[in-house]
């Protein structure tokens, strides 16, 4: 089993199986994100919950950035090794006569949404470690509303999220049914996977932008 | 020196069963300490290469290509044939023996066409162990073809690409073997000379094509598997590399070659189209199945066509000659392939060629898509279809026969053969003349094998359909390996073979010799330019139609061309690099002898048998007016000839054929 | 028409190599690409110059030795052929053609357009085949029935002719429409079955050890393979690794 992971089908199939777990979980952080429209309470409660949640602090936490980090390493790992599989490149070569852009450009498009995690982080992420852990304030269940509502104030960070989540779009039109292919599942299905990628790819992207844009002319 | 072909005695059906039984056999420890060389690695070569290290023998295996897989075998389309009897319609070993006698025009050794059929069922067996992916029924066994010239099915096949699928099993076969290493296998080689040490074969002189180093291999055996000598034609439906090097070294060495003259011409080749024209490509003869052949019966017309004035489908019926069904109505267009090219050739010379090289017929589907859409139409009880849906559905079924032929067909020429009759032309394609070998595959060298093409083989005087691939394998798989160990079983305390000896010397200085010649003559025209003159030679005057003065003519054109060749010839770049300049030159050079002995031994063979037609021998009267007539009385004879320094000096040796088991007939298709 | 071509020019492997530019005029558009290069060859060697070196033989897209890299793409611009069966209608009267040879690490060139493509070779010996003896005295061939439906899908991974354009095409230079062809072919077999495991994972770690890249599911082998070998045969491949690793 070990040697699995070493060989190259396994480090791709380590790569979908961790991409599988992100396109979970972005499944999740839209849905909670999404409540913030329809009902301030719900919304806070849904937030206040996660923040709280021993498991979801403690374990789920954790793992989803060990996820995030392994997903990203290997996509360079990987990069790098495919890139030396070519060591002198093509005068003239037509990418688009036979692929995607998105799928040959996984790597670009992952950078952008590195980089959007770094601000999201810096957002969102610490403030929250710095409130609970570092501060150590005592815990308001009605402030995350107001916490989401002011940082889609200024239009510069809307912007910035929306360019995000297009990449993010392009990384999951190509990402989503190529993760099935890597562990195998095409037979087929390849159709409905592809139509189910492609809705996948549009609504989550879709749906962040959404609530931007909300609470940007919402506030 | 008198041919011995050394057929066993017996009964046809026990010659070989009896023969295995008593050969002498090399012991297991003892084939370890023996060396052999396979030169060629299509299926015969290949299977032979794999089967002789399994049997613990150590193989050096040699292909000018970059790997095995890419042996022209590759190209083989339509099937292989063997006498399973999986459909039950009376097939039998006793039945594709004399097909394939009868079928080769009665020039074969009954012997060892008896033994082809005999372990042709083996073959199946084989393949199908090694993965091979035969096409199957419904039910999940195997599925078979019919083919020309015979009245059962027996044709195994995948998809259009048996020879591809053959091949690479006997590919995979020797893959096994290479990572075991007991094959030693020399990619980008080529054999250019034959080492002889005390008149045994104990060795060759390769040259690395990679680096242009000459290499010395030694061995106890050397088996040659370099296929035919097709190319001799410069246009023909073989790889462009195919080459007689191999075999005519071994000829200049001793080895007898046997019946030059017997070439295939395959009547469904797409047309060459220009003076730039590289290669021929085939057409399975299955489409002669369904599409009928056809010139216009007037000159006008044709002129036209030629013009590109009109169009074929502009000419209504009844101005359309359909001259196979007219000439021979029992079988129509399924006539044999030597049959229904000389036909083709008759017309277009007489000025009825439908192309802009007024080289070319029709092989019309039109009729076969309208008969195939009424039996659909019935089928799905449809009432007064409209021609556009009877079109459409026999479409349908032709498509779904030979939808990949036609996609190349549209590929090459740029015109779509649903929709206006397709162009042939014949073209030649395969050589059943060879290396004259006994009943063990040995030539008249002591240990010096040849097997597949190469040889002069099963086919006699004409080819039938998917009979090639069974003899490649046949050869390679189940006799080459049991009639070897009988000349091994002696050379088991010989040691291995030195290559510092004078002998080794000597060949690799001739060889080095003319190479240098070759770069350094600076001569004015280039190794293609002779290549082209002697196909056009060839073509015109040992071609499908043969008489004396041609021939002679052949002879005496060929000789000048080759003087000037000498003199004049050009190879760029050096010898210690990759240069494909300098091989074909050493190529065309061998080929400007062999064509030379091809027409005298057509010169000599004054009959018409399969694929040798001589005008002087034509029925004059009766109802097979103007057919071949062959001359059993004086010709039931293979013509082996001894090399004597000048293709011309060539001494002939007879092996008469004895007919015990079969009566010989005339061919008769009319 | 009249063109021109700019080839890559490489003396031997360890030469640098570097484009060149030529002419060729009254070109046919019935010709085959490689006639197209056999006419430069010819005005090349009258010059007294080196011809131009690349691989081909059978000429009718069988043999899978031609392998050129034409404007940007594996056995250029036309679907379903290799470079052999490209005509020149599919050019036009002026056009610069870019020719380059087929580029991975693991296919060093040896000389021009001629690529090493030996790695294919040793993948093959490290497990693409049943090991059977090839004496004939195995069962009747039809003592296994095989439905219809397996037998076809073997036959079209079977196609494969070896000749490397995935691994040309592929971003990654990675071998796996080849590799997992051959898997596929034995995998779809019941005569495969018995070393199905350790096939899949010799020939696996023996495409690694070549230096070929790894895939990123971006389609484009599928779509220049000139037989059309399909995806679906690297996610078996996928399949009967990880069966054979658990």
């Amino acid at each position: 089993m070990s040697g699995f992971f070493k060989s190259s089908i396994g480090r791709k199939v380590a790569m979908a199986l961790s991409a599988f777990f992100l396109m979970i979980f972005l499944i999740m952080h839209v849905s909670v994100n999404l409540l913030s429209v329809f009902s301030e309470n719900a919304f806070n409660t849904a937030s206040h919950f996660m923040g709280t949640n021993w498991l979801v602090q403690f374990i789920m936490q954790p793992i989803l950035i060990f996820g995030v980090v392994f997903h990203f390493v290997m996509g360079f790992v990987l990069e790098v090794k495919n890139k030396k599989a070519r060591d002198i490149a093509y005068v003239k070569n037509n990418g688009a006569a036979n692929s995607t852009w998105m799928s040959r450009n996984m790597i670009y498009s992952g950078l952008v949404i590195l980089a959007f995690i770094v601000l999201h982080f810096i957002d969102f992420w610490f403030p929250e470690l710095n409130y609970k852990y570092i501060v150590g304030n005592p815990e308001d269940p009605t402030r995350y509303f107001h916490e989401l509502q002011e940082k889609f104030v200024h239009i510069w960070r809307v912007a910035a999220y929306i360019i995000a989540f297009i990449l993010l779009g392009l990384h999951l039109a190509h990402g989503f049914t190529s993760a099935f292919q890597s562990l195998g599942i095409t037979a087929g299905r390849k159709k409905t996977l592809q139509s189910i990628g492609k809705a996948y790819a549009i609504l989550i992207p879709l749906g962040f932008i959404f609530i931007a844009l909300y609470h940007h002319f919402n506030h | 020196m008198a041919l011995n072909s050394k057929i066993p005695e017996g009964p046809i059906k026990d010659k070989w069963t009896d023969y295995k039984n008593h050969i002498n056999l090399v012991n297991p420890a003892n084939k370890r300490h023996i060396d052999i060389i396979v030169v060629g690695t299509g299926l015969a070569g290949g299977s032979a290469a794999a089967t002789l290290a399994e049997l613990g023998y150590n193989v050096k295996a040699f292909a000018y290509q970059d790997s095995p897989r890419r042996a022209h075998s590759i190209a083989a389309q339509g099937g292989i044939n063997a006498a399973k009897n999986y459909q039950g319609d009376g097939d039998s070993t006793y039945r594709l023996f004399y097909d394939t006698v009868k079928g080769g025009d009665y020039r074969s050794r009954e012997a060892n066409v008896y033994r082809l059929a005999e372990v042709s069922a083996n073959i199946i067996d084989q393949c199908v162990a090694q993965g091979v992916p035969f096409a199957r029924d419904y039910g999940g066994l195997l599925d078979n073809r019919s083919f020309g010239g015979v009245l059962v099915s027996r044709t195994f096949y995948a998809k259009g690409q048996t020879g591809q699928q053959l091949l690479l099993g006997a590919y995979s076969a020797m893959n096994r073997q290479i990572a075991r290493g007991k094959i030693e296998m020399f990619n980008r080689h080529e054999m250019l000379d034959v080492v002889k040490v005390n008149g045994k074969a104990r060795g060759i002189i390769a040259r690395n094509l990679v680096t242009g180093e000459i290499e010395r291999h030694s061995a106890h055996a050397v088996v040659i598997a370099s296929g035919g000598y097709g190319n001799v034609y410069y246009l023909s439906t073989n790889a462009m590399g195919s080459n007689a090097t191999a075999a005519w070294k071994i000829h200049k060495k001793g080895a007898f070659f046997a019946n030059p003259c017997f070439t295939q011409i395959h009547p469904t080749c797409i047309p060459r189209s220009g003076d730039y024209q590289s290669k021929l490509t085939l057409m399975s003869e299955s489409l002669r199945n369904d599409g009928r052949i056809w010139v216009p019966k007037h000159i006008e017309d044709a002129k036209a066509l030629q013009q590109r004035k009109m169009k074929p489908t502009d000419i209504p019926e009844e101005n359309r000659d359909y001259f196979l069904e007219r000439r021979y109505p029992a079988f129509g267009n399924l006539v044999p392939r030597d049959v229904a090219s000389r036909a083709a050739k008759e017309r277009c010379d007489a000025g009825f060629g439908v192309n802009a090289t007024g080289e070319a017929v029709y092989l019309d589907f039109a009729s076969s898509i309208e008969r195939y859409g009424k039996t659909q139409a019935k089928i799905q009880n449809l009432e007064n279809p409209s021609k556009e849906k009877i079109y459409d559905l026999g479409k349908a079924i032709v498509e779904e026969k030979y939808g990949n032929l036609f996609q190349m067909y549209e590929k090459i020429v740029d015109e779509d053969p649903y929709k206006t009759p397709m162009m042939i032309y014949p073209a030649t394609h395969y050589t059943m003349g060879g290396i004259w070998v006994d009943y063990n595959l040995m030539t008249t060298v002591d240990g010096l094998y040849c097997i597949g093409e190469a040889n002069f083989s099963e086919h006699g005087a004409n080819r039938l359909g998917a009979s090639a691939l069974m003899q490649g394998l046949a050869d390679g798989y189940f006799v080459l390996p049991y009639t070897i160990g009988d000349y091994l079983s002696n050379e088991i305390r010989t040691g291995k073979i030195p290559t510092n000896t004078p002998e080794f010397d000597e060949a690799e200085n001739d060889v080095k010799e003319r190479l240098n010649f070759f770069i350094n003559n600076k001569g004015e025209h280039s190794v293609d330019y002779y290549h082209k003159k002697l196909g056009k030679i060839m073509w015109d005057k040992v071609g499908m139609s043969r008489n004396e003065q041609g021939l002679k003519e052949a002879m005496a054109e060929i000789k000048e061309l080759r003087e000037d060749f000498w003199k004049n010839v050009k190879v760029p770049g050096k010898l210690n690099e990759m240069n494909p300049e300098l091989e074909k030159a050493g190529r065309v050079a061998d080929f400007l002898e062999l064509g030379e002995l091809f027409a005298k031994d057509a010169l000599h063979r004054n009959e018409s048998c399969g694929g040798h037609f001589r005008e002087e021998s034509v029925e004059i009267d009766g109802e097979q007016k103007g057919e071949a007539k062959r001359n059993d009385k004086e010709y039931a004879y293979v013509a082996a000839w001894e090399y004597k320094g000048e293709p011309s000096a060539a001494v002939l040796h007879k092996e008469v054929l004895e007919f015990k088991d079969i009566e010989l007939k005339q061919r008769s298709y009319k | 028409m009249n063109l021109t071509l700019k080839i890559w020019r490489q003396e031997d492997s360890k030469s640098k190599g570097r484009m060149v530019d030529y002419k060729v005029t009254e070109i046919s558009e019935h010709m085959s690409f490689l006639e197209m290069m056999d006419v430069l060859n010819e005005q090349l060697v009258n010059k007294g110059e080196d011809p131009v070196a690349f691989d081909h033989d059978c000429r009718e897209g069988i043999c899978g030795m031609c392998s050129m890299y034409i404007n940007g793409e594996a056995h250029g611009p036309d679907r379903g052929v290799t470079t052999c069966q490209l005509h020149m209608r599919m050019f036009k009267d002026g056009d610069t053609i870019t020719i380059e040879p087929f580029r991975a690490t693991a296919f060093p060139v040896i000389k021009d357009l001629v690529v090493d493509r030996s790695a294919f070779e040793r993948i093959q010996q490290a497990g693409g085949y049943i090991s059977v003896n090839t004496s004939g005295n195995t069962q009747d061939a039809n003592s296994i029935p095989i439905s219809k439906h397996a037998a076809d899908e073997a036959m079209d991974a079977a196609t494969c002719i070896g000749c490397g354009a995935c691994v040309a095409t592929c971003k990654n230079s990675s071998a796996m429409l080849f590799v997992g062809a051959k898997v596929s072919q034995y995998a779809l077999l019941p005569q495969g079955q018995v070393e199905a495991a350790d096939r899949v994972r010799n020939m696996v770690a023996q495409m690694d050890l070549e230096g070929f890249g790894n895939c990123t599911n971006t389609g484009a082998c599928e779509i220049e393979c000139p037989k059309g070998i399909s995806l679906e045969n690297i996610a078996r491949m996928n399949r009967e690794l990880m069966k054979a690793s658990i």
